[in-house]
This record gives structure tokens, sequence and C-alpha cells, in this order.
């Protein structure tokens, strides 16, 4: 029991800090994609409920695409995909140069990719949770199209939209040690690295699954107050 | 369509053009980038389908889609079989039982399934000694054995939740209903709350299939040879990036025919709702 305790302490002896590290790049790389997804999502939820079918397709081929692919597909395809792409490209200017594509950034992309996909979906049904008259009072009130998206469809938007968007959050906190593959030192390298050095890999996966367990803790209560926050206006039952 | 006024006998007018506004602009501007993207593509497979490349590899990428399938099939079949009892020792009134049986589905569903895969493929080998003594180690040695294994644990527990939900889903009124009429809990259980139960289930099922066939492509990081990690062994090998490509559209091709069979099934199994 005491060389567990050695061997994920802190300092030269134990591994903790350099899983903290880890959980670290995990977290950041998980909150880093969020923005862009939920923009990328919103836009192509905008786009599937407009009234011009050629968008409506646009929209509905990217989501067919990104929903299709395996993750681990969509992150080796942006990751060698760009780096040839880049190679392909100077070699068409004359410079013949090996590049290497910052994994955190790859992973940014193609979970962004994907996890826009499915948010936009989650956008979308809360769309439809949205009666019409909720536009028209908006106008009959005199406001332009912009602010009745704003001022009275955006809230009750994200209200209706959390808690798909909560699933999807969790799932993306879980799909970065995908990323991994690619050489980025999350949680499951770190902890892979470990393994093999100790020879514990039953210890250290173990604590590695833990860790995210306690992440979906965390998040699922900070969802949680979330969606209070976001339910203030509602009669209380 | 509306006919000649019988009036005046002249044709309805013309619907009004419709007008060029900006989204129909950039909607149509999307669908082109889209077509052409989709054309190049067509062009590029088609083209490349006598190289050396594709002529090298085409039977590798066949095995890999036979080991895929083996693992999912496989995974899929067990992870049936385990969540029955889970999803009932999950609405279990008796504590004990409930508690462990939740605490197995929160892990798996909170713990990615990489490292899931990783703690029982490297994991095992921790145990070793343990596992030599009952004689379970020729199954722990194997990859394809744990990959199944994890991934049946794992299946198992998201196939209880979505059991769970739809027999929860089932009114009370159904089982007081079945009990007035004198009939066991099994038989009420299987005649008639199961049959409605599994039509309530059945797109979060197909759901699960298409996250298994995606999920498997994990199986290639613990040196399975299945579609992904063929493409990996052929990407390693030929520096070619068509190999990635190639699986792209297997893959896309597998889930868009199985969502198609799906949406199918559906229709069918529902058509007594439709009106």
């Amino acid at each position: 029991m005491n060389d567990v305790l050695t061997l994920i302490s802190f300092g030269p002896e134990g591994w903790g800090d350099e899983i903290v590290q880890g959980v670290l790049i995990t977290v950041s790389l998980a909150l880093a994609t969020l923005p862009f997804g939920l923009v990328l999502g919103f836009l192509i939820a905008l786009a599937k409920k407009s009234d011009e079918p050629s968008l409506r397709n646009a929209a509905n081929i990217y989501t067919t695409i990104f929903r299709g692919l395996p993750e681990l597909l969509t992150l080796f395809l942006v990751y060698y995909g760009v780096q040839i792409g880049i190679q392909e490209g100077l070699k068409l200017v004359g410079v013949e140069a090996y590049i290497e594509v910052n994994s955190f950034a790859a992973g940014m992309v193609a979970l962004a990719l994907v996890f826009s996909s499915y948010a936009s979906e989650a956008f979308l049904s809360a769309f439809r949770g949205i009666p019409q008259g909720q536009y028209e009072g908006g106008y009959a009130l005199g406001l332009s199209h912009r602010k009745t998206m704003g001022l009275v469809i955006l809230p009750q938007l994200v209200r209706l939209s959390l808690p798909a968007l909560g699933n999807l959050w969790l799932i993306l906190l879980k799909e970065t040690s995908l990323v991994s593959v690619v050489g980025l030192s999350d949680l499951v390298r770190q902890s892979g690295i470990a393994a093999r050095v100790t020879k514990e890999p039953f210890l250290f996966f173990g604590v590695a699954c833990l860790i995210y367990l306690v992440l979906a803790m965390i998040s699922s209560a900070g969802l949680s107050r979330v969606e209070a926050w976001s339910k203030r206006g509602e009669v209380r039952r | 369509m509306i006919a000649a006024n019988p009036a005046t006998g002249r044709a309805a007018p013309p619907p009004p053009a419709r007008k060029w506004t900006n989204t129909r602009i950039l909607g149509h501007v999307l669908m082109t980038l889209w077509i052409v993207a989709g054309a190049y593509l067509l062009f590029y497979l088609v083209s490349n389908i006598q190289s050396p490349f594709v002529l090298k590899y085409w039977t590798k990428y066949a095995e890999g889609l036979v080991v895929t399938v083996e693992i999912v099939g496989l995974s899929l079949l067990i992870g049936v079989i385990l969540s029955v009892p889970i999803a009932f020792a999950r609405s279990s009134k008796l504590k004990v039982i409930a508690a462990p049986a939740y605490a197995y589905v929160y892990f798996f569903r909170g713990t990615p399934l990489l490292a899931q895969t990783f703690l029982i493929y490297y994991g095992a080998g921790s145990f070793r000694p343990f596992f030599e003594d009952i004689g379970l180690w020729w199954f722990f040695r194997d990859a394809f054995n744990c990959v199944v294994f994890a991934f049946a644990l794992n299946t198992a527990a998201y196939q209880a939740e979505i059991l769970r939900g739809a027999v929860q889903n089932i009114a009370r009124g159904q089982w007081e209903g079945a009990a007035a009429l004198g009939l066991p809990k099994p038989v009420t259980f299987f005649k008639v709350i199961l049959p409605q139960a599994l039509m309530v289930a059945l797109r979060p099922y197909g759901n699960e299939i298409i996250l298994m066939i995606k999920g498997s492509a994990i199986a290639s990081i613990v040196t399975i040879y299945d579609v992904m990690g063929e493409t990996r062994r052929a990407y390693s090998r030929s520096y070619d990036f068509q190999a990635y490509i190639w699986a792209a559209v297997l893959y896309l091709m597998i889930v868009e025919t199985l969502r198609r069979i799906w949406d199918k099934l559906e229709a069918r199994l529902t058509r007594h709702l439709k009106r």
C-alpha cells in the first residue's frame, strides 16, 4: 500500500505531478474546443432550420460526414491531412520541408468538427421547442430580426438545449483521450508513460479512469448549477 | 397547381420568382463547394482504383472489415446478455443490489473507452500470476479478447441504461392491467412490457450500434488489425494519404447504410402508430 502511495505522490519519487500536468492538458483541450464547437454548431443549426433548401442540404452533408466517421479517423484525417497539405503546398513554392502539426491544434480542430455536428442537432431540437408565437411576439413589439433572436429566442434556446449540450460536454471530455494517440501528453498518455516505467499499468490506468470520473462529477455538478440558473425565470413547482 | 380560372379562362399567374437573398447565395455557394469536393473525391477514388496502393492493400482492408464486424458483433451480443441483469439490478428497490449496478454503469459511462481498453489490456498484466493460477491468462494474453471484453463491458453499461429507460417509460397501467388479467409478472414483462419497451428503445439501440462501430476504431491502438488498424499499417508503410481516404469512405458507407436500414426498420415496427 505504501508503494502505491509513493508511486502516485508528488515529487521526484512519484508520478503525481506528471499526471496533474496531463489532467491540465486534457481539461484545457476540452475547454479550448468548446467555444468553437458551440459557435459552429449554432451556425449549422441555423442553416438546418433555414427556409433555403440548398443551405439545409449543405448543413446536412456536413453533419452526416462528421457523425458517421469514427472520431479517431477524423483526428488522423486532420492530423496527417493538414501536415501533407502544407508540405504539398510548400513543394509548389519550391520549399522541401517536413512539417509536424501541433497535436493540440489538430485535436482541437477534429474535436470541434465532431462536437459541432452533434451540437447542431441539440440546437435544432431546441429551436423546434420554441413556438412560432415567440418570434411573432418579438416582431409585434417592433424588434428587428436580430434583436428578436438575441433577446427573445436565444435565452430560451440556452435553457432548452442545455441538457443535451451538457451530455455533449461529457462526451467531449472523454474524447480528448483520443488525442493522446497523436502524441499529446494528456492524462491517458502521461499515465501510460508512468505505467510503462513503473510496470504498474493497472494502478495508473485505474487512476486515470478515476480522474476522468472525478472530472465528470465536477462537470455534472457545474452543469446542474448552470441549468438551475437558466431556469431561474420559471415558476417553481 | 391551380388550373385556369373558370370565369375568364386565363391561366393562373406563375409563382413569383424567388429572390436571390443572402441565405440563398450562401446556400448555393456551400452546395457548390460540396459538389466540387464530392466530384473531386470521386475522381480521386476512381483514378486510384487501379493504383499499386489499392491493388496491394485492398485484401487487407477486407480482412480488417471482417475483424471490425467480429469485434462489434461479439461485443454487442455479450453486451445485450449482460445488460439485462444490470438493468434489473439498477432498478431494484434493494440498495445493496442497486448501488453496485449504478456504480458499474457510472464507471463505464463516465470514463473514455480508450482508458477502459488500456486498463484491461495493459492492466491484466499486473495480475498475471493470479490469472495464471485460475487458468485465465490465455484469455487476457490475446489483445482481441481484451478488446472484446472491454467493449462488451462498456456497451453493456450503455445498453442497460437504454433498457431501463425504455421499461420505465411504459405506463404503470400496463403492469396493472396485466395484473388485473391475472398474468404472472414474468409473462407480463415478456409479453406486455418488453414489446412496447423495445419500440421505444429501437432508436437508442441503433445509435449504440453506430457508436460501437465508430468506437471499434480504438481497437487499432492496441495492435488489433481492424479497418482502422489496417489503415494505419498501410499508411505507415506507404506514406500514401489515400489510406485514410479509403477508410473514411468505408466507415461512412457502413454507418450511413446502417442508419438507413434502421430508419426503415423503425418505420416498419411503428407503422401501427402512424395515422
